[in-house]
């Protein structure tokens, strides 16, 4: 399945016409210690770049943007109990939320994997 | 303003709450470009992560806020805070120092012994808090008569308010060549006592010059500090500061923290942080540090901003007083979040975070004072959400200062 990145560094991985959203290993590295995230519930409809969650570390609370638009269709429940998960597995368990893609179009012009570690480095 | 690696994530919040949650800048410092401390390269080294922070490049954390805390509250801690402002006020005239800073100070400094240190502020004329301080009556035989230890963000404010206020025959010297390390932890007295042999002799609050032999370097330690631990705080030439953070580290029990586990462990410890708990709209007595208007002095009077605290310590009459609050739940009450009494609004939040110790977040508020009484249930909005909190006393965790014979 092909797995896009953002600038925002988020990652999102497009299974037909679903996605998952969650943030990279380079985001959680700089946020620090996750205490707690609020994902979006089901139902909800996101618009491409409208805050979709925040997580919150020791120090800061942080947004998360919706990086494509679309419905939401599960926020991962498991944060609520174990938001370290962020942490110890950013890019597979500690993922934000699933939703529809409502428009392929908005994926073009995001980063493959290779793309957003030369952006990393660039940092 | 934040200029770091580590701000280019995620902005907008986290630039906010990051950057000014920690930074006491004021507008119109933010162009001018950060200074480096004289361990700048040694924090990198030791794979800092650098920010902005009262107009210095400073190591916010290492390998995480969490893991420092913890290492803070059961081993020691180094912590570099050679970005506050060190000053020594000295005069030909015995006594003409306590004089002159006891216009500005609400301490007793005539009366305060060699070597014994005071927490104290600088206060304005409506009692508001200017800055918070630590002053420390120096030995007979030194160069001056006082030292004293003022905030970052705040020091050329400070130093500019004493130059006004101070009379001519006061010489004030900012040390600015000399760094300032905090050593924190149950295990600094006896990791520094290998360094510096006598420092574990010292009590609480109090301070004497030692020599490093190994680096043929003169220090003036204080038993201080800003965790709730056991601790130092250690003034050193800039120079010689990076050999002698060698030597420390070099001891297994001691491990360089940055700005947010000295945030989260001087949150836990109820102590407040000028530029947020603190501000010049604040005065003591609100802000529940009336024991810095020592008892002498609220009846002599003579200091600049006594009629206005004693008008609020007599009648008892302040409008809001500085409360702990204990949130349940994970979710923190950050700087800002207002405070709510059924659906009336009662106070603001000025610090808050999750306390690594005790697992759940805490805040400190300035609250009515009808609803500050210990167990009053009351909510924090955050995000459009009611959060539930309960007045607590503080420190939300115990003080462990070293007491003689304890």
């Amino acid at each position: 399945m092909p797995r896009y990145f953002t600038e925002e560094h988020e990652w999102i991985e497009v299974d037909g016409d679903a996605a998952t959203i969650g943030i990279t290993d380079y985001a959680q590295e700089q946020l620090g210690d996750v205490v707690f995230v609020e994902v979006p519930q089901s139902g909800t409809m996101m618009t491409k770049g409208k805050e979709a969650a925040v997580v919150e570390s020791v120090k800061a609370a942080s947004d998360v943007y919706a990086p494509i638009s679309g419905e939401v269709l599960e926020g991962n429940a498991a944060l609520e109990d174990d938001p370290a998960l962020v942490n110890t597995s950013p890019e597979e368990e500690g993922w934000f939320f699933k939703l529809t893609v409502a428009d392929a179009g908005e994926l073009d012009g995001l980063m493959d994997a290779a793309a957003y570690k030369a952006f990393c480095e660039s940092l | 303003m934040a200029k770091g690696p580590g701000f280019r994530v995620l902005p907008s919040r986290a630039l906010r709450d990051l950057g000014l949650s920690m930074t006491d800048t004021d507008n119109e410092i933010e162009d001018l470009p950060a200074e480096q401390l004289p361990l700048d390269v040694w924090h990198r080294a030791h794979g800092a992560r650098m920010v902005e922070f009262a107009g210095y490049e400073m190591p916010i954390q290492y390998e995480g806020i969490v893991a420092e805390h913890e290492w803070t509250r059961n081993h020691a801690s180094l912590f570099d805070v050679s970005h506050m402002g060190q000053l020594m006020f000295a005069a030909d005239e015995a006594g003409a120092c306590a004089a002159a800073l006891e216009a500005l100070l609400p301490a007793d400094l005539a009366n305060l012994r060699p070597h014994r240190v005071r927490y104290s502020m600088l206060l304005n004329e409506s009692g508001g808090i200017l800055d918070d301080l630590m002053v420390t009556r120096l030995p007979e035989d030194s160069a001056a008569d006082f030292y004293m230890v003022v905030n970052g963000a705040t020091k050329w404010d400070d130093i500019g308010h004493l130059r006004e206020h101070l009379p001519d025959d006061i010489t004030m010297t900012h040390l600015d060549d000399w760094a300032l390390l905090a050593l924190q932890g149950p295990q600094a007295a006896a990791a520094l006592e290998v360094l510096v042999p006598g420092v574990s002799d010292l009590g609480f609050m109090q301070a004497a010059s030692f020599d490093w032999a190994e680096g043929k370097a003169a220090m003036w330690i204080s038993r201080t500090g800003y965790s709730g631990e056991d601790g130092f705080e250690i003034s050193i030439e800039a120079g010689r500061v990076a050999t002698f953070a060698d030597a420390l580290v070099a001891d297994e029990r001691v491990k360089p923290a940055g700005l947010g586990a000295r945030d989260s462990l001087r949150l836990e410890a109820g102590l407040p942080l000028y530029g947020h708990d603190l501000t010049e709209d604040i005065d003591p007595v609100s802000a529940g540090l009336a024991f810095a208007l020592s008892k002498s002095r609220r009846e002599q009077g003579g200091y600049m901003g006594h009629a206005a605290c004693m008008v609020r310590l007599e009648a008892g009459g302040m409008a809001q007083q500085r409360v702990g609050l204990a949130l349940e739940g994970r979710l923190p009450a950050r700087e800002g979040a207002q405070v709510f009494a059924g659906e009336t609004l009662v106070g603001t939040v000025t610090s808050g975070g999750f306390s690594p110790t005790l697992g759940h977040p805490i805040a400190m508020a300035y609250v009515e004072t009808e609803h500050t009484g210990i167990g009053t249930a009351l909510e924090l909005e955050v995000r459009g959400k009611r959060l539930p909190a309960t007045v607590v006393p503080m420190p939300f965790v115990p003080h462990r200062y070293h007491r003689k014979g304890a």
